[in-house]
């Protein structure tokens, strides 16, 4: 990780153009912004715990 | 128009979209709070304050931004209870992503996961919700309260600040034990508490 990238952008771009291609995906978003959705949809694809399924189940007699 | 009765229906029907939108809860709470079983923790109240508040949802609208409004104060609440350190979750630390095409390094969940917690929490709340949720800015808005040039300007400052940490593979390691960078956590919560009290209904 900390060895020499030489292809990477030393400095902040924000304002300026987009960074190097190195981290560009399409449509000119950066790669890690698929990332952050395959953060997000690796939950919501999970098995859903039992417990949440209980708690589900539970909610009618709580009126 | 709040006080109407739901009908049998209404309530199965509002049980039907609650029970749909638990996976994006655990998905949001998890990038918020950083812990599994305190997203978890944080997901269990949300559905039994949405379920006690369901005369207020309206029909037709948004479950996900309904809930989402919820799980966020009740996270904004519990963290200034001290109860969230943006602690990270190991069990990420496995996943890898793949490698974009011309980059040596892949970029690891671990390392996208690590670096949202260190960002502020409104402004990662508001990269979640656009970049993750995929809501526009105007419902993102609407779920943390506040105008949407203020959201836009929170994902610019959030992507320019993972921009920035991602492309040079310098994550600063959050000093989740250290007390002043704690303390000045909290204290950025309460102002988004604060800026958000005059703009719900």
């Amino acid at each position: 990780m900390n060895s020499d990238t030489p292809k990477k952008p030393q400095r902040s771009t924000a304002g300026g153009p987009p960074p190097a291609s190195a981290t560009q995906g399409k449509g000119g978003e950066p790669e890690w912004a698929n990332g952050l959705r395959q953060l997000y949809d690796s939950v919501v694809d999970e098995p859903l715990p039992d417990t949440f399924r209980s708690l589900l189940a539970q909610l009618d007699s709580k009126d | 128009m709040s006080d109407e009765k739901r009908t049998a229906t209404e309530k199965a029907d509002f049980k039907r979209e609650l029970t749909e939108v638990v996976p994006h809860l655990r998905a949001f709470a998890r990038g918020l709070c950083g812990r599994a079983d305190m997203a978890d923790d944080l997901v269990q109240e949300t559905l039994l304050k949405a379920w006690a508040a369901q005369d207020r949802f309206q029909p037709g609208t948004s479950m996900r931004a309904w809930t989402f409004v919820i799980l966020r104060n009740a996270y904004l609440t519990d963290m200034r209870r001290n109860r969230f350190r943006g602690e990270y979750d190991e069990t990420v630390a496995e996943r890898v992503l793949t490698a974009p095409a011309g980059q040596e390094e892949p970029i690891h969940l671990s390392d996208m996961h690590r670096a949202l917690l260190t960002l502020p929490p409104e402004r990662r709340e508001a990269l979640l919700l656009v970049g993750a949720g995929g809501f526009s800015y105007e419902e993102a808005a609407t779920i943390c309260g506040c105008a949407v040039g203020t959201i836009k300007s929170r994902v610019g400052r959030a992507r320019a600040a993972l921009n920035t940490m991602l492309s040079e593979g310098n994550i600063p390691q959050r000093s989740i034990d250290d007390h002043a960078a704690h303390r000045a956590i909290l204290e950025e919560l309460d102002e988004v508490a604060a800026g958000q009290g005059g703009g719900r209904r």
